[in-house]
């Protein structure tokens, strides 16, 4: 990528987030709850029509939409994301507390995923149609067919119900609290992963250059490790890239099974109390990461493809 | 047409999944019968918290309702939303692909950007944001999937209009003065919509998950309507004490998912020879 594509793909970036802080706040300013009602309500306290009025009119929530997006967002640039109401602290510092236990979750899920979804991947496209590719196959295509929150469900029945293993509420601090949710998360992940493993080796391993490889008399071994895999590891980092983005969101469901103090947990019970600042927050902020992380994915092409490191 | 129709009937894995999906749409219809009458949401306390006997298979929930039924019940919520779901985005996508492909310029921009912004974006992130938003419901929950899922659809139908678009056959068409909407249904519908079905139908499964999903969350289907998802959720304060609540309707996705996603998958491979 060079400097002029990386400055266009940043400007498309700025556009799309302005986009997505429009559709964010629109949403919030629809949705049928009175975040003035709820803020009372959740305080304890049983607001007067009179008191309501007065506090709308002091939140700005009387302006017109436009002044009250553009008083949002420019709070939003000096860091200030407004404050929670239902746990009473201000969002960014919410946020910042629960973005460390989510990023743990999903690198040990990553990280499970890789060391079972890349041999496994591998070893089914190189004996394809043998009874080892049948059996990744099938069990692939079972544990894409399984909802995780039954998964993470069922892991608990297991481990911590029936054999008493692990603890059930999770606070998100020791290695054990970590192991289910990730576990659970990896499933699924590594099923999905494994079949885009064998299908990128598959498409590396019928190209003209290891047939030349294999007349010449190259070890199999040789070609598999020395030019396939590195070949097709390509294709495998974006999908890779990816679903570091959807997991940032995705680990929600298994947050809230194992009462992990993660954001996705944090973002439900926002929704569940009707915490407005609290969810504009945190839809922004998974969006963001969620763009650099894909940036960062395109920007290693330039390190990993030795013919993007010509062009430049 | 008649080959095609051997090409269906002689595939057993496909023919296989399709009897084993129709089971389930008539199990579905048929779940008074099946359940011999048993109410799915009127349960009697006297028997809350049953294990699996005789009388209540899959035993009883903390109401005294039947998990049986419940599930029997629970899959026309889930085969309904599922099937209103795939088929809004379908025709959305397929729509405003079609649309931004065949007319290009300020069209292909403003849809394309649009599509651009939901796909830069966790999907079920925004599935959950837009659901407890607007409220909770199956409705709401169809509508929040539906927004972050045309995307696919419409990029898919989008790129393949641009690959007829500059043929001689459509320049010829227009040349002799056929009208634009008799191009969009004619030239472009046929050539996008084999891909575009093999895609839906392939989704079905993960609809299916995603929409359960959001109802465990409690933002989709809500009490006392029997659903598999917050079945799930209801089941899961007394799985100690009760494993068959939680058990049974998530084994009920699950064999509905595998059925669902064999039956796209054998028909990708009857409809489309070349992927594998």
């Amino acid at each position: 990528m060079g400097k002029k594509q990386l400055v266009s793909r940043l400007l498309q970036m700025l556009i799309v987030l302005i986009g997505i802080s429009i559709f964010t706040f629109l949403l919030t300013y629809l949705s049928p709850g009175d975040p003035v009602r709820n803020m009372y309500t959740s305080a304890g306290i049983m607001p007067t029509e009179e008191l309501i009025q007065q506090t709308r009119e002091e939140m700005g929530l009387n302006e017109p939409f436009v002044t009250q997006y553009f008083h949002w967002i420019g709070n939003c640039l000096k860091g200030d994301f407004g404050k929670s109401y239902s746990l009473n602290k201000p969002v960014v510092q919410l946020l910042a507390q629960r973005l460390w236990p989510t990023l743990k979750l999903t690198l040990m899920s990553m990280l499970l995923m890789l060391i079972v979804a890349v041999p496994l991947g591998v070893l089914s496209a190189v004996y394809k149609n043998r009874p080892i590719d049948y059996i990744v196959r099938s069990v692939t295509f079972f544990g894409v067919s399984i909802p995780n929150f039954w998964m993470g469900l069922m892991l608990i029945l297991f481990f911590c119900v029936k054999l008493r293993l692990l603890p059930v509420v999770s606070s998100g601090g020791t290695f054990k609290d970590l192991i289910l949710p990730a576990v659970t998360l990896a499933i699924a992940m590594s099923a999905k992963y494994t079949r885009q493993v064998r299908t990128a080796v598959l498409e590396e391993l019928s190209s003209d250059y290891v047939v030349g490889a294999r007349a010449r008399g190259v070890k199999e071994s040789k070609i598999l490790w020395g030019n396939v895999f590195p070949n097709s590891l390509l294709p495998l980092i974006t999908i890779f890239g990816l679903s570091i983005g959807s997991l940032l969101g995705g680990t929600s469901v298994v947050e809230v099974i194992f009462s992990y103090p993660g954001l996705g947990n944090l973002a439900v019970n926002a929704i569940m109390s009707a915490d407005y600042f609290l969810v504009q927050g945190y839809v922004l902020w998974v969006s963001v990461i969620y763009m650099v992380v894909n940036l960062l994915v395109d920007l290693s092409y330039n390190y990993i493809d030795p013919r993007m490191r010509l062009r430049r | 047409m008649e080959k095609k129709k051997n090409k269906f009937l002689s595939n057993r894995g496909f023919m296989i999944f399709a009897v084993l999906a129709l089971l389930i749409i008539l199990a579905s219809i048929f779940a008074p019968l099946i359940c011999h009458g048993v109410d799915p949401i009127e349960g009697e306390l006297a028997n809350s918290i049953m294990a699996p006997n005789a009388d209540h298979p899959f035993g009883t929930d903390k109401m005294g309702r039947d998990v049986f039924a419940r599930v029997i019940y629970g899959s026309r919520t889930s085969l309904v939303s599922t099937f209103s779901l795939v088929l809004t985005i379908f025709v959305l996508g397929t729509l405003l692909g079609i649309l931004a492909g065949y007319f290009g310029g300020w069209v292909d921009a403003v849809i394309m950007r649009l599509a651009d912004m939901m796909i830069s974006f966790p999907g079920l992130v925004l599935a959950i944001a837009v659901a407890g938003l607007l409220g909770a419901s199956m409705k709401n929950a169809i509508i929040a999937i539906a927004i972050v899922s045309w995307p696919k659809y419409a990029r898919l139908a989008r790129s393949l209009v641009m690959k007829i678009r500059h043929t001689d056959f459509v320049a010829a068409a227009q040349v002799t003065g056929s009208r634009t909407g008799y191009m969009l249904r004619k030239y472009m519908l046929p050539n996008t919509i084999t891909t575009l079905v093999i895609t839906a139908a392939t989704d079905i499964g993960s609809m299916m998950m995603e929409l359960a999903a959001l109802s465990f969350l409690g933002f989709g289907a809500q009490a006392p309507t029997p659903e598999w998802g917050s079945m799930l959720n209801e089941g899961r304060n007394f799985m100690q004490s009760a494993p068959w609540m939680v058990v049974y309707p998530g084994l009920a996705i699950f064999v509905t998912v595998v059925i669902f996603n064999m039956l796209g998958d054998n028909l990708r491979d009857i409809l489309d020879p070349k992927s594998e």
